[in-house]
């Protein structure tokens, strides 16, 4: 197979525009011809359902919440890049673009990373208009903050909420277009599969949360934005609904996964308190600006950190690292928190913490200034933990938290399935191996208002669809393969819950598919993941009924894609035998830890296409090439 | 810790519910409300029976997903915190502890602890926007707004959308949450274009949803898990009143 990018030729700084000129046009009276369906209704998809409405196109949105406001977006804290240069320091979309691809340990294409940046700024008249209350200077013009180790300020910020008002932003003109009859919303539906008619994406089937119902519905074009994946590993950032089953729907009816092994992990996240965990809550980085992280020297040192004098404590990140220390990029500081507690010198009830400790700062600036600074989180970490990080340093360990991987898509944002476009997270195009801080927003943003609204007239433009309804004979075979799965889980009647599933096969994902991975590792986890499988379709228990309300039939259905798609996920590690960003092999490194890529073999997109439940999947590759960057060793030195 | 649960268990809207009990037992105080409640129904699951049914997602404070009453109040005693933020250490061994969805008359129960609040969803749709087409934006930094105006309007687009401000409302209003929207918008330049119509249309709705009038109980503010204060009622009540008398009735 060849994964044609569809990157336009000629200078990066023309693609978009020139693309934009040769894509074709539908007449305006003729947009309300065509019909798309959007999956997800956080920052990609409210953005892009909202965009296509306006245009005249008829849409309906899906989400499994009762609100498209309570999609996960809205727990990002730290802010949106945009290249707009306001504070005059050096920024521009060059150096957004460029940093996106170093940042990315130049894994993604060029042309994706430079639209993105072109249309950053964009991002932010647009929010501006919608009403989002950005952070303001007192002269009245926007604020921003150098953010995530970026050395220019091109980060804005609504308080530490700003995935929140983005994402009503984005809400809000949903609302409007859903108020206007533009937009059907369809909530506490959740797709569990895509229909395929003529080898085009034409419709999905849904079950409706509240009673159980297994329905159709048709479209000219199908739209994931339906998130990342990083509850795989049972504990992350994630909300509890995230999951992997619209992707992994979409993947077994042939759409490509790329790089599902580039996961990112954060450093600073509350620590396990024990096994009734539920999730793990990330504390913004900024934290890192003012804390220092220590553990203690010894090994199995039990005291209270406050009782540990100075010269018994190591400040492994200043030690290591001296001229980034604190603010080491996020995949070093996370792999040197678990050196240390693979060590045995790690903190918290579990060993599994490290110190982030104020009481220089404090001494320093004074308790008021660092009150400013960070006092909501100080708050709600003494909410989770019942400590006052002011007397007591905060406790910190590293916990999944956004996936690069996803699925495969061209510079239209079309995947190998003609007419299923993926948008935000859900998709792998921009952010390479490894993703910058306040990235994520401005992705899922630019995708939804500024590319699928161009992109996808041009697919209706040059395509002829058959007339299909939801009585087409492929609507009712799918339906009934999701009845007779629905059934299967309900009828097994084992011992174990959905939730013991899914945390034991988290538990292996962790371990060898974690921060580090190794060969012997990745290859124990592919022995380990199946056997969880084929448990779970002979032990699983669920009670209730399937045509009700049943939050262990849901649970169940996104755990057992969960257990299919970890196997992808193990294989793709498996296979890229390099390190880059936030894929880690412990085979590969420099002296100083830092991830020894093997650009020769490796400069590529891997895409895997299924081959059944258990078969190893067929690795097929984009070669990525490098016309306007140079190849370069990060250095945090 | 042991607690004594009391748990509103309600087949679906038709079914008249009832409070249940249940004892559990290793409850640590670490875990968080929701994981007390998960711990429970894993329990349920393995006896063969159904868990309790209830709303939650992000599980940090923000989506506005989780909906319970607590001992008579929305989201429970602690102030400033949703429920799946409220920890069990809160609590005493021993407890009881008394678990209801949020009720109003404009939140329907669906299921056990699971309410309908679509309304909410309406109310947005009639007017919680500044139309603006995507592309339409102006340079963002074309139109200065004064420190004190975004602040205030940040205030109050804090507003999660739960609904505790119902809940906890005698009379079942929803000004909190309405005067929210309505303030944000009203404080800023980008919306005063549609700001008459919009306080009118957004009310109006609000009225024919079945939520209550506003007899200054205050209530909302101290079940509010983001401290919406009250004065945005004022200011939309003004706004309401010089819109009614100033704006034209649309046929």
């Amino acid at each position: 197979m060849i994964l044609d990018s569809k990157i336009p030729s000629g200078p990066l700084k023309d693609k978009w525009d020139k693309h934009k000129f040769e894509m074709k046009l539908i007449n305006a009276a003729n947009k309300r011809k065509y019909k798309a369906i959007v999956v997800g209704t956080g920052l990609a998809g409210a953005s892009a359902a909202a965009s296509l409405a306006e245009l005249g196109y008829v849409v309906e949105a899906f989400t499994y919440n009762d609100s498209p406001r309570r999609a996960h977006s809205i727990a990002a804290q730290g802010g949106i890049n945009a290249a707009k240069n306001y504070p005059n320091d050096g920024d521009s979309i060059w150096r957004l673009f460029y940093d996106t691809v170093k940042g990315g340990d130049f894994r993604a294409r060029e042309g994706n990373v430079y639209r993105l940046a072109q249309v950053s700024n964009n991002i932010i008249d647009q929010c501006v208009a919608q009403g989002v209350p950005f952070a303001r200077e007192y002269g009245g013009l926007l604020d921003n903050r150098s953010f995530g180790g970026a050395q220019v300020s091109r980060t804005f910020y609504a308080r530490g909420q700003t995935g929140q008002q983005l994402l009503l932003g984005a809400y809000s003109a949903l609302s409007r277009a859903i108020g206007k009859k533009q937009v059907t919303m369809y909530n506490r539906k959740e797709m569990l599969d895509i229909v395929i008619i003529d080898s085009k994406a034409r419709g999905i089937v849904t079950r409706d949360l509240i009673n159980g119902k297994i329905e159709s519905f048709w479209a000219d074009a199908v739209i994931l934005a339906t998130g990342g994946y990083g509850n795989v590993f049972f504990l992350s950032t994630n909300a509890q609904a995230c999951n992997v089953t619209a992707s992994y729907r979409a993947y077994k009816k042939g759409a490509l996964f790329a790089n599902p092994c580039y996961t990112q992990i954060h450093p600073t996240c509350i620590p396990l308190s024990g096994e009734h965990q539920s999730k793990l809550t990330l504390m913004s980085e900024s934290l890192r600006n003012d804390g220092r992280i220590w553990v203690p020297k010894n090994k199995g040192d039990k005291r209270k950190p406050n009782e540990i004098p100075e010269e018994e404590r190591d400040y492994y990140l200043e030690r290591k690292y001296p001229s980034f220390g604190n603010l080491a990029p996020r995949d070093i500081s996370s792999r040197s928190a678990k050196e240390v507690c693979d060590e045995g010198r790690g903190v918290s009830a579990t060993g599994f913490g490290v110190y982030l400790d104020f009481a220089d700062s404090i001494n320093r600036l004074g308790k008021k200034v660092i009150e400013e600074r960070y006092g909501n989180l100080f708050e709600m970490y003494e909410r989770i933990v019942g400590e006052d990080p002011y007397k007591t340093p905060m406790m910190i360990y590293p916990a999944s938290h956004y996936t690069m991987g996803g699925l495969w898509v061209d510079y239209n944002l079309m995947s190998t399935i003609p007419g299923l476009h993926i948008l935000g997270e859900a998709n792998f195009s921009d952010h390479g191996a490894n993703r910058l801080g306040a990235s994520a927003l401005m992705q899922g943003l630019a995708d939804g208002y500024f590319v699928i609204p161009y992109t996808i007239g041009d697919y209706f433009a040059r395509n002829k669809f058959d007339k299909v309804n939801i009585d087409h004979p492929e609507f009712k075979k799918t339906e009934s393969e999701v009845i007779e799965k629905t059934n299967k889980l309900l009828s097994i009647k084992g011992k174990k819950t959905p939730t013991m599933f899914h945390r034991e096969l988290g538990e292996v994902m962790w371990e060898f598919c974690g921060m580090g991975r190794n060969e012997a590792g990745l290859k124990k986890a592919l022995e380990l993941v199946p056997k969880i499988r084929e448990e779970f379709w002979q032990n699983l228990t669920i009670t209730g009924e399937g045509n009700d309300l049943n939050i262990s039939l849901e649970k169940a259905g996104r755990v057992a894609d969960f257990l299919e798609f970890a196997e992808v996920l193990l294989w793709d590690a498996l296979e890229r035998d390099e390190s880059c960003g936030a894929h880690f092999r412990e085979e590969h490194q420099y002296p100083d830890g830092e991830a020894k890529r093997d650009d020769e073999h490796f400069a590529h997109v891997a895409a895997w296409e299924y081959r059944g439940v258990g078969n190893k999947p067929v690795r097929h590759i984009e070669p990525l090439e490098f016309e306007n960057v140079q190849l370069a060793v990060r250095s945090y030195k | 810790m042991r607690l004594k649960l009391f748990i509103w268990r309600q087949k679906n809207a038709t079914d008249k519910g009832h409070m249940e009990k249940y004892q559990v037992d290793d409850v640590l105080e670490d875990m968080s409300f929701l994981e007390m409640l998960d711990v429970l129904n894993e329990k349920l699951i393995l006896e063969g029976k159904e868990p309790v049914a209830f709303d939650h997602d992000c599980r940090e404070g923000i989506c506005g997903a989780c909906s319970l009453t607590i001992n008579g109040i929305p989201h429970g005693h602690e102030k400033a915190t949703t429920t799946c933020q409220l920890h069990m250490r809160k609590f005493k061994d021993g407890d009881s502890i008394y678990i209801e969805p949020f009720r109003a008359k404009a939140f329907p129960v669906i299921k056990d602890l699971v309410v309908d609040r679509s309304a909410f969803e309406r109310i947005m749709q009639a007017g919680g926007f500044i139309s603006i087409n995507t592309g339409n934006a102006i340079e963002a930094n074309a139109l200065p707004i004064s420190k004190k105006n975004a602040d205030l309007a940040m205030d109050a687009a804090q507003c999660i959308g739960c609904g505790a401000c119902v809940a906890a409302c005698p009379n079942g209003a929803a000004m909190l949450f309405v005067s929210a929207k309505v303030s944000q918008f009203a404080l800023l330049p980008q919306g005063q274009p549609e700001r008459k119509r919009r306080v009118l249309s957004m009310v109006g709705q609000m009225e024919k949803e079945g939520f209550g009038a506003c007899t200054n109980f205050y209530e909302c503010e101290a079940a509010c898990p983001k401290q919406i204060p009250v004065r945005f009622i004022a200011m939309m009540n003004r706004d309401y009143l010089c819109s009614r008398v100033t704006e034209p009735v649309e046929a």
